[in-house]
């Protein structure tokens, strides 16, 4: 088993809160990782890209090659589509459909959403509106987390383990929440793939 | 024994902690930041009190390990790439006078400057020096490497340099550590001249330093980081360096090579195991993640039809960092060719925080300059150099740290006036008070700004040595106590800044204006500290 997955953003939005927890599960399960981030300039509000592997097997290159991600997981929609040459012909697309512009020439969002939906093989969600349901509004990356784990080959309850572990400092009250976000980015996409 | 997920950066702290280090010196640099920052936080660095305050630039580093080792002790210097032309007359140096304690210079470069002004390869400077590189492919060698570095140092009596590049440094896997190794004891050098690099005594450590290249090439032959892959089809060898090893490796799943591979992690080149590779293989496909600087040596000047091929013959592209696809190219190997970036996707490249203060200096600078004219401001290097780019369009150089004041002053020289130079605090003390003190000394009219937002900011935030001293510096060297002028960079001060700016561009000598805030993501982190410190008095 193996996943290749490209988790995108812009630079502050913390999509490395995503690798940790799914590092932890790939941990816990015995699995290789690799796991490539951004550091420096773009983090500064730039868009931000992260390569993490997961594998039965020694993993070798710490970058995805074109074409052969299995999933993309993109907290900000027009971030999701920059990385497309990445994506594998059976791959999946999970994006947010919430906007971060900070730039004066952002797209139209209906026409990115167009844009997207093309794909045969995508998952769009409003994590923020979820993660506000499930009164986690800080949650939206767990959404996504959840939203993507029915594509991932990693134990959901691991997911779980992995969310425990990394957010335990921060009290029983947050982990719990992070994992009712989890959940319900996950009920989304069992609900919504086809 | 447990797995630590470390980055490539990280593993070599830990190699370096686990092999009985003493301390590290370092300049914060993308992507090296990361060693450093690990040993100030690991815990049996902070029991061991390893030393791990930063310096204030790569060269004061460099001396600071080099006298570390001077007493016997294990010492490691940090930087990036170009720190390392900032460290290199001690650098160069420390290889004549050798070491006592192991000494590890460890860089990161950037190839594709991710966030560089270039991405030249360090191990053409490691090989100036004539001493031995690491090169890992690998977390784990990085650690390995790190871990056994000191004694080689040891063992050969010369600094170590240990190079990698972005990708490494910024990617995660699992280590495998080794038991913890004792600290050395203080130790004077048996040669009490050794460090003492008098023409005489500098040739015969030279001679030394000479003399000691078979014995390394011997280390490189035996090492186990340089391992020789036979196979049965010789049309083509392989030699990959470094981490070029994994971009090969994924593209023969489980090392089954068809063709014969020679992995490099261990310089200098191990002559055998390149003789055998060059004269039984048709061709050599050469795999670097930099420079061509193997390439390059086994190449020669003359032969343009060479049977070495790589980044010189345009079989791997002259520049950026190597890939996978990249690699499958040059092997002629098949490569999916992904889906396009549709053409709504718009370009998204970083720009200052929102409530950034240099933002508010900008817009004070560009203000003032509407009567004085365009192309006058000088930059550095740090978050404001974004004032190059639009909405401010504000600054026209940013060349290497330091550079904005004497830019400044040679431009002053030249009858450019106003001059103005724009710097950030920590740049300035890495390298901007030589640069004051030339402007001081011959009262040149520049106008210095110094951004001082109490950190190293593109970095991520660490401690800047400017922090409480910036006047005193100033003065110190000689800047007229009136035209040192300190603001508050907000909104609502915007025109007591274009006075002042204004008033100091037309003072025919030397000012320094403070604009002080401090930066908007340590302030951010502060404030949350303070929260849950709050939090945990509470509970």
């Amino acid at each position: 088993m193996k996943s290749d997955i490209i988790l995108s953003g812009v630079g502050g939005q913390g999509i490395l809160s995503i690798a940790a927890v799914v590092g932890m599960a790939a941990l816990e399960n015995h699995l290789y990782l690799k796991q490539a981030e951004v550091h420096g300039m773009s983090q500064r509000g730039g868009a931000v890209q992260s390569h993490l592997r997961i594998s039965e097997k020694e993993i070798a290159s710490d970058l995805i090659p074109e074409g052969r991600a299995d999933i993309i997981i993109s907290v900000e929609p027009m971030e999701s589509l920059r990385y497309l040459p990445w994506l594998s012909e059976s791959g999946w697309l999970v994006t947010n459909t919430t906007p971060f512009v900070n730039i004066p020439d952002y797209p139209d969002i209906k026409a990115l959403i167009a844009e997207i939906e093309k794909l045969p093989h995508h998952i769009v969600i409003n994590a923020d509106e979820i993660a506000r349901q499930v009164k986690s509004p800080r949650s939206s990356n767990m959404v996504m987390l959840g939203a993507a784990s029915p594509f991932l080959d990693i134990p959901y309850r691991s997911l779980e383990n992995g969310i425990k572990k990394i957010f335990e400092k921060k009290g029983e009250k947050i982990v719990q929440l992070n994992i009712d976000a989890l959940k319900a980015g996950r009920d989304f996409s069992e609900m919504h793939k086809k | 024994m447990e797995k630590l997920l470390l980055l490539g950066a990280e593993a070599i702290a830990q190699g370096a902690i686990d092999g009985g280090m003493s301390g590290v010196y370092a300049y914060p640099g993308t992507p090296s930041t990361e060693i450093t920052e690990y040993v100030q936080h690991n815990k049996t660095a902070v029991e061991r009190k390893l030393h791990s305050l930063w310096s204030a630039n790569e060269k004061t580093a460099m001396e600071a390990g080099l006298g570390m080792s001077y007493a016997g002790k294990r010492a490691m210097v940090c930087m990036k790439h170009v720190g390392l032309n900032v460290a290199a007359d001690a650098f160069i140096n420390s290889a004549i006078t050798g070491v006592n304690g192991g000494l590890i210079v460890a860089v990161a470069d950037d190839p594709s400057m991710h966030s560089s002004q270039n991405e030249q390869d360090s191990r053409f400077f490691g090989k100036f020096a004539m001493i031995p590189i690491f090169e890992p492919a690998s977390q784990q060698e990085a650690y390995d490497m790190a871990y056994e570095g000191f004694e080689l140092s040891e063992k050969l009596k010369i600094p170590i340099m240990m190079r990698i590049t972005t990708r490494l440094a910024h990617s995660r896997a699992g280590i495998e550590t080794r038991p913890l190794k004792q600290v050395n004891k203080l130790k004077y050098p048996e040669d009490p001249i050794q460090f003492v690099l008098l023409p005489s005594n500098a040739r015969k450590r030279y001679k030394g330093l000479l003399g000691l290249q078979s014995l390394m090439e011997q280390e490189s032959e035996r090492s186990s980081f340089n391992t020789y892959y036979p196979a049965r089809n010789k049309s083509v060898g392989i030699i990959a360096c470094g981490i070029a090893f994994n971009y090969l490796m994924e593209n023969y799943p489980e090392r089954k090579f068809p063709h014969p591979v020679l992995q490099l992690g261990q310089y200098p080149l191990p002559f055998s195991k390149v003789e055998k590779i060059v004269t039984e293989c048709e061709q050599v496909l050469v795999l670097e993640d930099g420079y061509p600087l193997v390439e390059e040596m086994l190449k020669g000047y003359l032969d343009k039809n060479s049977k070495i091929k790589g980044r010189l013959d345009g079989t791997i592209p002259r520049d950026g960092e190597l890939n996978p696809d990249i690699v499958a190219k040059a092997l002629g190997l098949e490569v999916k060719i992904g889906k396009q970036v549709p053409s709504i996707v718009a370009n998204r490249p970083p720009e200052l925080c929102a409530g950034c203060a240099h933002r508010d200096i900008y817009n004070a600078l560009n203000e003032t300059m509407l009567e004085f004219g365009k192309q006058k401001v000088f930059s550095d290097i740090g978050c404001y150099t974004l004032g190059a780019l639009p909405p401010w369009n504000s600054i026209s150089s940013c060349v290497d740290m330091g550079a904005s004041i004497t830019m400044a002053k040679g431009a002053a020289d030249a009858g450019v006036h106003p001059a103005i130079a724009v710097i950030g605090d920590s740049t300035f003390t890495h390298s901007g008070m030589t640069a004051l003190l030339d402007c001081v000394y011959e009262n040149t009219p520049v106008t210095v700004i110094i951004s001082d937002n109490g950190t190293t900011g593109m970095t991520g935030g660490q401690a800047s040595h400017a922090t409480g001293r910036l006047e005193e510096i100033c003065i110190g060297l000689g800047v007229k106590p009136e035209h040192v002028r300190v603001l508050t960079p907000l909104p609502k001060y915007h025109d007591e800044m274009v006075n002042v700016l204004r008033e100091e561009m037309l003072y025919e000598g030397v000012s320094v204006v403070i604009p002080r805030r401090e930066c908007i993501q340590t302030l951010g982190r502060s404030k949350k500290e303070i929260k849950v410190k709050v939090e945990e008095a509470i509970q």
